[in-house]
């Protein structure tokens, strides 16, 4: 009777764990916060979040962060004349765009990151050829003390001028999933073709942490 | 098997030996460039136009297009060394963009080049000779 306990037990315990519905990482930096609330103490975990921002995108229209409100969003660096790696992470950003083409839940923000020429006249250009349009996939041209900012300090993307490099631009090609409380969920190479279909199968896990709240 | 059957295997055998070993001197040649065609296309060019050629939407062109290759067959050593602006029609669709020019490419680099990618992604064209590399730089401005 015991043995049968016992097993049924390991049992129990393994399909709960099979069912534990897998969440991806919060990533970036955190903190605690402790609040008093009715005499006790409550600690939070403060998680690094995106930090609001204002760009100009293909269509001449101020774009912000509330424009991504309520969806989860891939950010990517990037500049229109690239020719080393932004071709293949666009070709390979182009088959996601495609997949959750027209679903609300999901948007595009590619930050250029040559601030000097990428003008919106250029992006727009760009996006016209490369077959993309706004408010889905917006890219965005900004200045170059705040784009260079964002890409290291927010997105965790590193990304500098570089004299030497063949160029002048040096950029990290990763696709950064952020979820709707801004927070860092991922990180793909972009250039990298399993690791863009391991990025589409983690927005749709995301989306169903959503779905089932 | 029988004996005789056996046989006949053997002499088929050794045959295709021999006729594999007797490829011609262009054969080979042929072979040679087209993998190094392949290892220099895949540092070189296949960022914007892709491993299969296709190319990437309207901003840059597929190399699918074999009278388009026909056609410039002369010009394409020049396309590769200098680079090359738009607007070219390619497919029948405009491509309005910049291809970068890779100065430092020597002559048999880009004749490897030119077969691999003639030969490749539906194309078949055959060899591109390194000497004709020259020629052809020569006549670019025309």
């Amino acid at each position: 009777m015991k043995k049968i306990v016992l097993l049924f037990s390991a049992i129990s315990f393994l399909i709960a764990c099979i069912n534990e519905p897998k969440k991806l990482p919060i990533l970036g930096e955190r903190s605690t916060k402790d609040t008093v609330i009715n005499g006790k103490t409550v600690t939070d975990t403060i998680y690094q979040t995106i930090a609001p921002f204002r760009y100009y995108n293909q269509d001449s229209v101020l774009i912000s962060n509330t424009d991504y409100d309520g969806s989860i969003y891939v950010a990517d660096f990037f500049f229109t004349t690239c020719n080393s790696i932004c071709p293949i992470m666009h070709r390979n950003l182009l088959q996601v765009y495609a997949k959750y083409k027209g679903d609300k839940r999901v948007k595009f923000l590619s930050h250029s990151i040559d601030t000097k020429y990428d003008l919106p006249s250029r992006l727009k250009r760009y996006a016209d050829n490369l077959g993309i349009s706004s408010p889905q996939w917006n890219l965005i041209h900004g200045s170059r003390d705040s784009i260079y900012d964002i890409s290291a300090k927010n997105y965790l993307v590193a990304a500098y001028e570089d004299g030497a490099a063949p160029q002048g631009l040096v950029h990290q090609g990763w696709f950064v999933l952020i979820d709707k409380e801004k927070r860092i969920r991922g990180a793909y190479d972009g250039t990298k073709t399993d690791q863009v279909a391991q990025l589409m199968s983690d927005m749709d896990l995301l989306l169903q942490e959503y779905e089932q709240k | 098997m029988s004996k005789n059957k056996f046989a006949i295997f053997c002499i088929l055998s050794t045959l295709g030996i021999f006729f594999y070993a007797c490829q011609s001197e262009e054969e080979i040649t042929y072979a040679r460039y087209y993998t190094a065609g392949k290892q220099l296309y895949e540092n070189k060019c296949a960022n914007c136009h892709g491993n299969d050629g296709a190319g990437l939407a309207m901003l840059y062109p597929p190399l699918t297009d074999s009278t388009f290759l026909k056609q410039h067959k002369t010009k394409l050593a020049c396309y590769i060394k200098n680079g090359l602006q738009g607007p070219i029609q390619v497919s029948g669709k405009n491509y309005e963009g910049i291809m970068p020019a890779q100065a430092t490419l020597s002559d048999i680099e880009i004749a490897e080049i030119i077969t691999y990618v003639t030969n490749s992604f539906g194309n078949k064209q055959g060899f591109y000779p390194y000497q004709q590399v020259g020629a052809d730089l020569q006549n670019c401005s025309n």
